[in-house]
């Protein structure tokens, strides 16, 4: 191994050594390198495995459309896969390595692969695994393709995430932008410039510009309204000149030294976007141009000037324009022997170019060691050795942002490659984004059958050939997007920067059509790969979905609440003792209420206050039930529906006076509701006076529930007359409770004698500690809502969301009388009144239940009628143990269920099948004469 | 993402808003007399133009307004919003 590091140039720091990991051997490079250019300055040739035939693969270019060294960086928790060599910055104690190779680089077992190529093209698994079945072959065959490793671990890294607005946002820093940037910045708005590289200059860090730029960002600089970002890459353009960029603060940095997020999301809302995003050089298509050593001229020229590396010692320049002239003579003045320079343009641009001619074949077994070029019929032809073969067939500018932000393109037939069509419309491109005018310079074309084709590599990183192209096309594909779903051309992580303009070459060429006709394939975000830990920014682990807590948590806590997430809601579904299990404690709390009191923190349930002189008659549009004849200081209960006549929620009114009622709904449900009831009053009936406030979270709610409850309440405390004359059951009254401004409210979900009393929020920890400790004299037990919810199956009562689904109506369960008894129109009464509404054989709600001390029903169980060949005829809604009456009970919607009160049916779960008896849901007390005590 | 001028709060970014469809649908009545057909049009029917299209759009993160705005399902350009209740304006038809 030698190096390939030149004595003097570039802009590295040889007095900075930084040792680093490639494959296992321990290198050197200096600061200022990038992974890819100290593995060419420590004569690395090859650095990966291709994705299918696992040919060595060498560095083909030296910015972000590399398509050949895709490595492993770092292993472990911060292992990160398919990074390009080229934009990895290289750092003290740097460990990468290549990826698809096994077992290493240099002996690849899958090698095998390239020797049968002819049996593997373009879409054989398509055609090759149909028999016995796909599922047999991909599990070997994703092994074989496929690139790195995903980690294992948990993202030790943090992200961020950044909105900003600016007037002008310019897209990339190279000469053309930063000139852009000033013109902008002289108006006096804010400027945004955005650069990948680690720093601003763009081609002119490595073409010898450097006067230019120094002046150009000297001038910049002066300008305080300019702000220039670097190693931050635009990924995407969206409506309204959106534009996500991608900021990488510390991956430059190694990872034990590395403080803060790891990259920063930004989302940038611009005025105007000025895209000065360059344009990527084109390989050539030519046997065996896959071999390490050959490379783009323009990447050549960069690791020159840049990082002060030889590509080779003795190297053939192949064009088809005059772009590479100035690398001819760097090259030779930096000491590299310029063996030839094949030119395929019949006009010389210099004395000693070979003109009319293009590389046919490339030789060598690890790396070029020589070119064969000549004229397309092949009349002029030798043999040129060579170590490394610096390539151009053109230009293309990166109209991928101008694309995404709907700018249309327009083919030039000069330079051969789509250029942005000028339009008001899109952004505007400027430098080699908006197309160079210089001419270029015929490519050679394969005709159908050259067997070369088949070793002329177009989309490198898929493994993709011109040959592939032509088995499409004979194939009978036409669209440049079917070709490219057929060939996976163009569909690896560099997304064909490459690749895309030459298979459009290849194959108007082929099908005797124009690049225009065949046209390209759609540009879609990310330009650029992005992590997806960026996009997720700091919404992972807890702060996902943060939980709601409610006032008692912490207390609920110390008394050693089990929590589960009840939607946005985590609250305690037992107060399990210690050593005790779920189904006991909530079993004990079940029987602590109906023989005691118990207390249940019911803070998220939905409180709305609906207010003005006419509330009465909105809510009464509203809600199934009649709202308008509830009297002030009373309760009532009611149904919502959708417009569709679905039950959408439940829960009870209150009215406090005339003009002021609060909506109660159910948990997790305060914000759906609220916002219907605006989208009515505002859409439908602007004129009803009528505000509305969702003030669930201003009211704790501490609910106590037994035939202690009323002793209770008066033990800790209140002003409010507790006689049942005085506050009956379904009433509410204001007053002081243990020293608390509150609102009580008399409703039961358990069936037993309850008050829910309402307190500022701040103060529900100290009325939940007040009535625990008042409660200890009446045995008082705080119980969770697995308790709860089995004392409402008990009762029977209505869970929505559990009995009900998108296609319950109010009849369906129970509520017919109600929907009678109502005059006038409500939400969704028009679709309680469709043929399918009114038709028999409804599901209905009722009961199941099982003799003995056996298991609960399962809660999806099938009923199957015999005789309907086991078709469904409802299902288990709600199951339960019933602590209360010692057996089994379940809720259940069966097709005519009130009709069939008394029938045994089948039940079917999976599988097994077990016996249920149809029955009234009311399991418990159903003439309701607990409820006051 | 689109920058939606809400007519109460001025241009914010689309993830403060919720979109409910098409505007302008009115609601038969009374209950008793509206045919099967007419309701079912009224809850289920929908334009799906290539082109200008006037929807309703609610302010969610911001002032809790619907309004009413047309925006081009092509190209996403939004050419104006004018308050509910209100006709459209005709340059906007």
């Amino acid at each position: 191994m030698t190096s390939y590091r030149l004595p003097a140039g570039g802009r590295i720091d040889r007095n900075r050594p930084i040792a680093f990991t490639w494959a296992g051997r321990r290198l050197t490079g200096f600061a200022g390198d990038t992974l890819a250019s100290a593995l060419l300055a420590n004569g690395i040739s090859t650095v990966g495995r291709s994705f299918k035939y696992h040919r060595r693969r060498g560095i083909m270019a030296a910015g972000l459309e590399e398509a050949n060294a895709i490595v492993q960086l770092e292993t472990g928790a911060h292992t990160l896969p398919n990074l390009k060599a080229t934009q990895i910055e290289l750092y003290d104690g740097l460990h990468a390595a290549p990826v698809n190779a096994w077992p290493g680089l240099e002996l690849d077992a899958l090698a095998l692969n390239g020797a049968i190529k002819r049996f593997i093209p373009a879409a054989f698994y398509y055609k090759t695994f149909m028999w016995p079945g796909w599922r047999w072959f991909e599990p070997a065959i994703r092994r074989a393709a496929g690139l790195g490793r995903a980690p294992t671990a948990p993202d030790p890294d943090t992200y961020a995430h950044r909105f900003a607005h600016c007037e002008t946002l310019v897209v990339g820093a190279g000469l053309s932008g930063l000139a852009a940037a000033i013109r902008a910045a002289q108006d006096g708005g804010r400027v945004l410039i955005v650069e990948a590289e680690p720093e601003p200059g763009g081609a002119s860090l490595w073409s010898g510009e450097d006067r230019a730029r120094d002046a150009l960002l000297a001038q910049l600089r002066s300008y305080p309204n300019a702000v220039i970002h670097t190693r931050t890459t635009a990924f995407g353009y969206y409506d309204d000149n959106l534009v996500g960029l991608c900021e990488r603060l510390t991956d430059h940095i190694a990872p034990a030294g590395r403080a803060g997020p790891r990259q920063r999301l930004w989302k940038v809302r611009a005025g105007r976007v000025v895209l000065a995003t360059g344009a990527f050089e084109r390989p050539l298509a030519f046997a065996a141009n896959d071999l390490p050593g050959i490379m783009l001229a323009s990447a050549a020229h960069a690791y020159l000037g840049r990082f002060g590396i030889a590509p080779g010692r003795r190297v053939v320049i192949a064009t088809n324009n005059a772009s590479v002239y100035p690398l001819a003579g760097a090259l030779r003045a930096a000491g590299v022997e310029v063996a030839a320079i094949v030119d395929s343009r019949g006009t010389n641009e210099a004395p000693d170019a070979l003109a009319g001619c293009a590389p046919l074949r490339a030789h060598g077994r690890r790396q070029i060691s020589a070119v064969t070029v000549g004229t397309p019929g092949g009349e002029r032809k030798q043999t040129i050795a060579c170590d490394a073969l610096l390539m151009s067939g053109g230009w293309s500018p990166a109209v991928h942002l101008h694309s995404q932000a709907g700018g249309t393109l327009t083919y030039d037939q000069a330079s051969q490659s789509f250029v942005p069509r000028p339009d008001a419309a899109a952004p505007l491109s400027v430098g080699a984004a908006a197309g160079s005018a210089d001419a270029v310079g015929p490519i050679h074309l394969f005709a159908d059958g050259d067997r070369a084709a088949d070793q002329a590599w177009i989309d490198f990183q898929n493994d993709v050939t011109v040959g592939d192209l032509h088995l499409a096309a004979r194939e009978n594909f036409r669209s440049v997007e079917h070709v490219k779903r057929y060939t996976t051309l163009g569909m690896a992580s560099d997304q064909g920067k490459t690749s895309n303009v030459p298979a459009i070459q290849q194959l108007a060429g082929l099908l005797g059509r124009t690049p225009p006709q065949i046209g390209t394939t759609r540009f879609r975000p990310p330009y650029d790969p992005v992590a997806i830990g960026a996009f997720a920014g700091t919404a992972v682990g807890r702060r996902l979905m943060p939980a709601q807590l409610t006032p008692s948590h912490d207390l609920a806590t110390c008394a050693g609440a089990r929590f589960e997430d009840y939607g946005a809601w985590r609250r305690p579904s037992s107060f399990a003792l210690p050593g005790e299990s779920e189904p006991d404690a909530v079993a004990r709390e079940v029987l602590a209420v109906r023989h005691h009191v118990g207390l249940f923190d019911a803070s998220p349930l939905g409180k709305i206050e609906v207010a003005g002189p006419d509330a009465a008659e909105f809510l009464d549009r509203i809600y199934v039930n009649r709202m308008a004849t509830l009297k002030p200081g009373r309760l009532r209960y009611g149904l919502m529906l959708t417009e569709n006549g679905v039950i959408f929620d439940d829960g009870v009114c209150a009215r406090l006076d005339d003009h002021r009622f609060i909506v109660g709904t159910t948990s997790g449900h305060a914000r759906a509701v609220t916002q219907m009831l605006e989208e009515w009053l505002q859409g439908e009936w602007p004129d009803l006076r009528v505000v509305t406030e969702n003030v669930t979270t201003c009211w704790s709610v501490m609910n106590i529930a037994g035939p202690s409850a009323r002793a209770l309440l008066a033990a800790v405390g209140t002003d409010i007359d507790l006689s049942s004359e005085a506050f009956p059951h379904m009433a509410i009254r204001c007053g002081m409770v243990g020293g608390m401004t509150g609102r009580v409210q008399r409703v039961s979900f358990t069936g037993e004698l309850s008050y829910e009393i309402a307190v500022p929020w701040h103060s529900g920890a100290a009325l939940w500690s007040a009535l625990l400790e008042a409660g200890k004299a009446f045995g008082i037990a705080p119980f969770g809502v697995e308790a709860l919810m089995t004392m409402r199956i008990e009762k029977g009562f209505l869970h929505v969301g559990s009995e009900t689904d998108g296609t319950t109506l109010p009849q369906d369960v129970g509520f017919a009388a109600a929907v009678a008894a109502k005059p006038g129109d409500f939400v969704g009464r028009r679709s309680t009144m469709r043929p399918d509404a009114l038709r028999p054989r409804r599901r209905q709600l009722v009961g199941l239940e099982v003799e003995g001390a056996v298991p609960s029903l399962p809660v999806g169980a099938h009923v199957v009628d015999h005789g309907s060949r086991g078709r469904s005829a409802g299902w288990v809604t709600s199951s339960a143990w019933s602590p209360t009456l010692g057996r089994s009970i379940a809720l259940a919607m069966i097709e005519a269920g009130t009709e069939r009160i008394g029938e045994v049916v089948t039940l079917w779960d999976l599988g097994p099948r077990r016996s249920a008896r149809i029955c009234d849901p009311r399991f418990y007390d159903p003439r309701g004469e607990r409820l006051d005590g | 993402m689109l920058l939606i001028c809400c007519p109460y709060c001025g241009p914010r970014a689309e993830v403060e808003f919720r979109c409910g469809g098409q505007a302008h649908i009115a609601r038969p009545g009374p209950y008793d007399a509206v045919s099967d057909d007419a309701w079912a049009h009224y809850l289920f029917y929908r334009e799906n133009p290539k082109g200008r299209h006037r929807e309703l759009w609610l302010h969610t993160g911001g002032c809790r307004r619907w309004f009413n705005l047309v925006r081009d399902t092509a190209t996403h350009r939004i050419d104006g919003v004018y308050l509910l209740g209100d006709p459209c304006p005709e340059d906007l038809l």
